[in-house]
């Protein structure tokens, strides 16, 4: 929010400029070989984009080229498809399609975004914030601690940890012995709810760091304003607070949501996607195939439909919440 | 801080059209830098040097260290000692890779892609001999084996086992296996069974087991490896230890064609959803534990906790002086029978067998070197230790000649006598593909999630995408 506003400054001026005193109407040569001039610009303007377009291209755009490539083919690690892999047309993406396996992933890994990541992380990383806000500092530093670690942990430290916490003799189910509640193996009856506990709580954080840098922006006065006009909490905070912070929401979004879908290590050290393909999301299904059953060309065509799912996302987010992105 | 900005700066990259085209098209751009599942690059083939003309002057050995048996691993060492004292300035390089069955192919299989990364020697299931030889990862061996004295030892079936499907030899034979039930006596005893228990058929294993579940509570009644985790452990000591028990099987190998949806495949796949689902073997979620494929010999069996077993007639490898789970007591709590056929019929008995090979990678710029390597471990003298140390079954005359071979375990008794009823799995490069379909029809039905009927069904459709329908047969 801060940025955009010092970003409109100049501008402001700018248009000043132009409502300046008449005098300054006699210089328009002037100003009409300054519009040109600027338009002559734009490709100079340009250069300095080249090192980044090149490095996008080729950090980027090639890889997914490459992988899209590799979706057309029968590549593999074994056998003769290894040596010379051929191209199969759409083959993959038939096969893809039409497999029970893949649609069982498609909706877990929605199950796991949605689930996890926009309403857990999302809500509860507001919902943190908001009560962080109204609190005093050392209830504020605690909390932000707590949610923090969650979020320095490594990867791997943290999805052993919440293997550590969920499994068959595991803390969890230690708590629940000493209240006399039978043992649950959470993993292997409930492993969708268990990954995406595990994702909420290592997650959280990031929403709460964006939220609480969203919250601190809405100047306190609207507020104060809108309870004087008798506006109840709840009130203030879905015609006031919301909207204002929700290019905040949509940034934040759009992250968690990118970041989820190609959440790997997490699950694959609770639950390597099983029992029985259980857990398996998109990414997990992609590794699988490609590599413990060595159909290359396959698991590519799977990371390509989860890149287009990532890309179906985003696209929505920036047209329902049109966050700052279009500015 | 405010993270919205971050989102824009990430744009800078993209220029142009209008900004709905622009947003579109960095959101993809975006989305692939997070996601950034890139793709695997192909593979070199200009590594190797002129035939017979060693152009480095060290080699590395890429090995599997895994469980409780470091037979192998003292193997190598010795034949890198040994071929370092004979050629001064050389050097062999040992490379474990640790990691269970289908990522020791995984991860061998990514460094015979790369061509910096390819080995020089590798130790090679023998059933991805054929499969890596025809995805060019693999080396033939026939002119320096033609030179080798000591090839004349070998068994004819162990000079199979490293062939390509070309013909040619890629592969030498380290030693073969047999499997067979693995038995507590102590926990037969409790139970009031025979101590010398030999099963007819199907069924009295699974009255024994029933009995077992009812008079020594706590003890899993029998473990038979099923579903993803443990790999070809589970297709072969599992699901084709009943399947080449039935009067079908998985392959013909008279018309070269894979079988589809035959009765002995719903059997076996139903002997696998009873035990599970009835409570005569390991939970599913500790059948599906990562370690299944080492714990049942170095722990499970050692603590008494499991009364039968069908595995490999290597296990007492882990069990020796020395080894990683050492347990003198073992001849006398351990006994072992046949693995009976379904009813019974001739020839009442069955079992599998495989074994490992020592293969030279295709880009191996010392082939020579690497040979040599080859010979060294593979002297009459190592190739018998490795016998005796592994409780591997010998492959070549002079090993099966050899008094300290005669005095072991895997020489005489059950585990030598089913050799006349073996199978071995079939010899062609799909099979490593079939087999991993066949664990994901056991999955499915030990875990409850599939009927018999569809986890065949899946099976048949997979089978058919794999060979191609022409190459499949319907069972009897």
């Amino acid at each position: 929010m801060m940025t955009s506003l010092i970003g409109r400054k100049p501008d402001l001026g700018g248009e000043g400029g132009l409502t300046s005193p008449p005098g300054a109407q006699g210089n328009s040569p002037e100003g009409e070989a300054g519009a040109p001039s600027r338009r002559r610009r734009l490709p100079l303007a340009g250069v300095p984009l080249v090192p980044a377009l090149v490095l996008l291209s080729v950090f980027l755009l090639g890889p997914v080229i490459w992988s899209f490539y590799g979706s057309l083919t029968n590549a593999s690690l074994k056998g003769l498809a290894a040596r010379e892999p051929r191209f199969v047309g759409f083959d993959n993406y038939i096969m893809l399609f039409s497999s029970p396996e893949f649609a069982n992933s498609l909706l877990l890994t929605l199950i796991f975004v949605i689930g996890s990541a926009v309403i857990g992380q999302n809500t509860l990383g507001l919902a943190l914030a908001l009560m962080m806000e109204n609190s005093n500092r050392t209830i504020r530093n605690a909390a932000s601690t707590a949610v923090m670690a969650s979020w320095m942990l490594p990867e791997v430290v943290a999805a052993f940890a919440c293997y550590a916490y969920f499994s068959g003799e595991g803390t969890l189910n230690q708590i629940a012995a000493f209240f006399g509640i039978p043992p649950y193996d959470w993993l292997y009856s409930a492993p969708m709810l268990a990954v995406i506990l595990a994702n909420v709580w290592r997650g959280t954080a990031f929403s709460l760091m964006v939220y609480s840098a969203a919250l601190k922006n809405v100047p306190t006065e609207i507020s104060e304003a809108a309870r004087v006009d008798g506006a109840n909490p709840a009130q203030r905070l879905f015609l006031v607070t919301l909207p204002m912070i929700s290019k905040s929401i949509a940034t934040n979004l759009m992250l968690i949501t990118l970041q989820t879908l190609s959440v790997f290590g997490l699950i694959w050290i609770m639950t390597k996607g099983g029992p029985n393909g259980r857990s398996a999301t998109l990414p997990i299904f992609a590794y699988e195939q490609a590599m413990q059953f060595s159909m290359i060309g396959y698991g590519t065509a799977i990371a390509t439909v989860l890149l287009v799912i990532g890309a179906l996302f985003s696209v929505l987010y920036i047209r329902v919440l049109k966050p700052e992105v279009n500015s | 801080m405010n993270l919205s900005t971050s989102l824009p700066t990430l744009r800078l990259g993209i220029s142009g059209g209008n900004s709905l085209k622009r947003s579109a098209l960095g959101t993809i751009l975006a989305a692939g830098l997070i996601i950034g599942l890139g793709a695997c690059s192909g593979s070199d083939e200009n590594a190797t040097g002129p035939d017979g003309q060693d152009s480095s002057d060290s080699i590395t050995v890429v090995y599997q260290r895994y469980g409780g048996n470091k037979s192998l691993e003292d193997l190598l060492t010795r034949a890198k000692d040994q071929v370092e004292a004979d050629q001064p300035g050389k050097k062999v390089e040992l490379v474990p890779i640790e990691a269970d069955s289908n990522g020791y192919f995984t991860k061998l299989a990514l460094m015979n892609q790369s061509g910096s990364e390819a080995p020089d020697v590798m130790y090679e299931d023998s059933f991805m001999v054929k499969t890596d030889a025809d995805a060019g990862y693999l080396a033939p061996l026939d002119d320096y084996l033609a030179e080798w004295p000591d090839w004349d030892q070998y068994l004819d079936n162990a000079k199979e086992a490293g062939q390509g499907t070309d013909g040619k030899t890629y592969g030498v034979s380290l030693s073969t296996d047999t499997r067979a039930i693995w038995f507590n006596k102590e926990i037969f005893a409790q139970a009031g069974l025979d101590p010398n228990w030999q099963p007819k058929d199907w069924a009295e294993i699974l009255e024994t087991a029933e009995t077992i579940k009812d008079k020594v509570p706590g003890v899993i009644p029998l473990n038979v490896f099923s579903g993803k985790t443990a790999g070809e452990a589970a297709s072969m000591q599992g699901f084709e230890m009943l399947l080449y028990g039935t009067k079908d099987t998985l392959y013909d190998a008279k018309t070269q064609k894979w079988v589809t949806g035959s009765k002995g495949f719903a059997d076996s796949l139903e002997f696998i959803r009873t035990i599970y689902q009835e409570g005569l073997a390991p939970t599913p979620q500790q059948a599906l534990d990562s370690q299944i494929d080492t714990v049942v010999a170095t722990n499970w069996m050692p603590e008494g906790k499991v009364a039968m077993a069908i595995h490999g007639s290597w296990i007492p490898g882990a069990w020796l002086p020395g080894q990683g789970a050492e347990w003198p007591e073992w001849e006398q709590v351990m006994a072992t029978a046949k693995m009976p056929t379904q009813t019974g019929a001739s020839p009442n008995f069955t079992s599998m067998s495989g074994g490992h090979t020592l293969a030279i990678g295709a880009q191996s710029k010392a082939p020579r070197l690497a040979m040599d390597f080859l010979e060294a471990a593979f002297t009459q003298e190592q190739a018998t230790t490795f016998v005796v140390e592994s409780s591997g079954i010998a492959v070549r005359q002079d090993v099966i000649d050899d008094p300290a071979y005669q005095k072991s375990d895997s020489s005489f008794g059950v585990l030598s006598d089913v050799v006349e009823v073996t199978h071995f799995r079939p010899a062609t490069s799909e099979y490593p593909e079939v087999s991993n379909n066949i664990q994901i029809a056991m999955e499915a039905v030990m875990t409850g999630d599939k009927s018999v009927k569809e986890a065949v069904e899946a099976y048949d459709a997979a089978v058919t995408r794999i060979v191609g329908k022409e190459n499949t047969t319907a069972g009897k």
